[in-house]
């Protein structure tokens, strides 16, 4: 059998070591967990995962009243006893009730799909459990109907976590993990290139070390990440600013268009009175 | 195979089971890292670590072991074993004798000296003044009298040790204590305040029999949202020094609170509020928060819980510069009222007997700080407290 193998995609790069737990991950079946910093790209891994090996792709998005077993199936009990009431024939099959839920939708798809996990630790903290056995068998059971659904091909499970609730030690042995670091600056002259073919050098080396240094300001309540400096980028190039405003910035003002790097009001205040008083300081 | 290297992730600390070793080895199998070591890392901290506070620990292991060392990590620090310093009895000495051990000068050379002082030494000690071992005059050890020694493991008689090596001491409080929570837990139930919040996904029987009656007997469902505690509740820890002898019960309360309020923040401070407090012990000098940070971001709904024996001297809490740690601009008593002010119902809990409270100035004077909010952290103690903060 031959496997397909990921290597970053042409709108996408991964480093080595993000390569290798794919890679294992699809090789061995398993599912993967990525964590890391918001905006390093956790959720796009999946849908370039997908669009690299030519697989469909299912998205489970996971919010705080979400159940695990809603990405099983949902019995919807309130409509069938609504249609008794009006003498609807579906009422007969309770089938007809029973909603596909995500995993199963994977399960069910006819050639090997990616599913997607997102962020799972929003969810309630006993939820990773109630996936358990059916991350592992790849199978579940559907009391309605009497019938167990196993999966046609074990999908590609990929599963992101923000971190905010710790994940049960039971559920993380089943998974291989990566951490996603916030990339040095070479990577993401990388990353960029990737996005922005076109941009000037020095366009470019001169927004990154704009862009670090913001990062390094101590007490910021949101750190900006790729994802922000890719929209400060668009930003820039769309109002046409040169390279050198971004030098002077430096010496005197605040970089142009920082709000697409700043998204908290006391973030942009810390900031404008930090420049304000390194510009006090050189007079 | 690799099983050498598993045992001494073990050894490390590293929770890695039996299970990620076998994927580990199924991995392998399938020539996933055949081309360089390279791969071989990835692929065995991909399999292997699952946290990525763990992955430093790692590194160190990996290196070690392929590079052919081993016992990395020895399970005590210091190497001295427990039962040698195992702490006998405070020691009383005339200033002479104090004298004359303030002469082993500077930190450094007292770090040299412990190093060849453990080389030579093979056996427990206690006494005398030269060996490590307990309640001697020797700079090193523990319970004992030296004004610059190096304290190893057990409890300072003195605390006045130059290095502490004790690994406790700063450690974060573990939540995870389970034995007499349960207490402490009935205890807080009493604090709670239900409403219905989030999404309606509960059948509501009563509005649903009325609401289909209403109807003529067609079916109208009615739903409404689940019931959630939602007080919240603003923890706030002292932690270190004298409050080393309340651990336990402390890591009782904190553990019960973490499991009963949902809303539950928590901080920890060192003797006294002063400006800014920290999340992580382990990071308390690098990762600060301002107090005043903390009065901005929670409401004036929380409930503010301060939890401490109050036990200092009083300079600490109203004089500016009174801190043990750092120069404070404001005194402490400026900074409590600040954040008395802006909560609306607040406790001190004060692990100390309340029997010992009048006779240590500190805390009466955080008593009245309080208004009479000092609560003893026992359970009707804390039966009162939370009388007072409904």
């Amino acid at each position: 059998m031959t496997q397909k193998k990921f290597g970053g995609t042409d709108r996408y790069v991964a480093t080595d070591d993000l390569t290798m737990a794919v890679n294992a991950a699809i090789t061995l079946q398993r599912p993967i967990l990525v964590k890391g910093e918001p905006g390093t790209g956790k959720t796009m891994l999946a849908r370039e995962v997908a669009a690299a090996l030519g697989m469909p792709l299912y998205e489970w998005h996971i919010k705080s009243t979400t159940k695990a077993a809603q990405g099983l199936y949902e019995y919807d009990a309130v409509a069938r006893l609504r249609d008794s009431q009006l003498g609807d024939e579906r009422v007969r099959d309770i089938a007809n009730y029973i909603n596909r839920g995500k995993l199963w939708e994977a399960f069910d798809c006819e050639e090997q799909p990616v599913l997607l996990i997102d962020e799972i630790d929003k969810a309630d903290i006993e939820f990773p459990n109630d996936l358990l056995h059916e991350l592992d068998q790849m199978e579940f059971f559907v009391y309605e109907t009497g019938q167990t659904v196993s999966a046609r091909h074990r999908p590609v499970i990929i599963i992101t976590s923000n971190n905010e609730k710790e994940l049960p030690d039971a559920f993380l042995r089943r998974c291989f993990f990566h951490f996603i670091r916030f990339p040095d600056q070479e990577t993401m002259t990388e990353i960029v290139k990737v996005h922005y073919p076109d941009l000037k050098k020095n366009l470019l080396s001169e927004a990154l070390q704009s862009f670090y240094k913001i990062r390094d300001v101590k007490g910021l309540k949101k750190k900006p990440s790729t994802s922000e400096l890719l929209d400060w980028i668009k930003l820039l190039l769309a109002e046409d600013i040169p390279a050198e405003a971004l030098r002077a910035e430096d010496r005197k003002a605040i970089p142009p268009l920082y709000g697409a790097l700043l998204k908290n009001e006391q973030d942009v205040h810390l900031f404008e009175q930090l420049v304000f008083m390194s510009r006090g300081n050189r007079q | 195979m690799l099983v050498p290297f598993f045992s001494l992730l073990r050894d490390a600390g590293l929770k890695t089971s039996i299970t990620e070793l076998l994927t580990l080895l199924e991995a392998l199998s399938h020539g996933l890292a055949e081309t360089s070591t390279e791969q071989f890392y990835y692929l065995a901290r991909t399999t292997l670590i699952k946290d990525e506070s763990q992955f430093d620990r790692f590194d160190q292991v990996y290196t070690a072991y392929f590079n052919g060392l081993e016992s990395l990590f020895p399970p005590d620090p210091s190497g001295v074993p427990d039962e040698w310093l195992e702490q006998l009895r405070a020691l009383e000495l005339s200033d002479e004798e104090k004298a004359q051990i303030e002469q082993f000068g500077t930190f450094d050379e007292l770090m040299e000296a412990l190093r060849e002082r453990l080389e030579e030494q093979r056996e427990r000690h206690e006494g005398g003044n030269k060996w490590i071992g307990t309640g001697g005059t020797s700079p090193f050890g523990h319970g004992g009298y030296n004004p610059a020694g190096v304290r190893i493991g057990g409890r300072g008689g003195g605390r006045r040790a130059v290095k502490v090596w004790e690994k406790r001491q700063f450690r974060n409080l573990d939540d995870s204590v389970q034995l007499g929570t349960r207490n402490i837990k009935l205890a807080l139930r009493k604090l709670r305040r239900f409403a219905r919040e989030g999404a309606a996904d509960q059948l509501d029987l009563p509005g649903t029999i009325a609401g289909t009656a209403r109807n003529g007997g067609l079916l109208d469902i009615r739903m409404q949202a689940e019931r959630r505690n939602t007080v919240k509740v603003l923890l706030c820890l002292d932690i270190g020094g004298s409050m080393d002898d309340h651990v336990r019960v402390c890591e009782e309360l904190f553990s019960a609170a973490r499991s009963e309020f949902k809303n539950l923040e928590y901080f920890y401070f060192h003797n006294f509020l002063y400006e800014s407090l920290w999340k992580d012990n382990r990071r308390r000098h690098s990762e600060r928060i301002p107090t005043e940070e903390i009065i901005r971001t929670y409401g004036q709904d929380y409930k503010l819980v301060l939890v401490g024996d109050a036990t200092m001297s009083p300079y600490e809490i109203v004089y500016a510069g009174g801190s043990v740690e750092h120069w404070n601009e404001e005194p402490g008593s400026v900074w409590l009222a600040r954040l008395l002010r802006h909560f609306d119902k607040s406790v001190w809990i004060n692990p100390e007997p309340e029997a010992r409270w009048e006779y240590t100035p500190s805390v009466k004077l955080v008593h009245e700080l309080m208004s009479e909010r000092m609560y003893p952290l026992t359970l009707s103690g804390l039966d009162d407290a939370i009388k007072a903060l409904r």
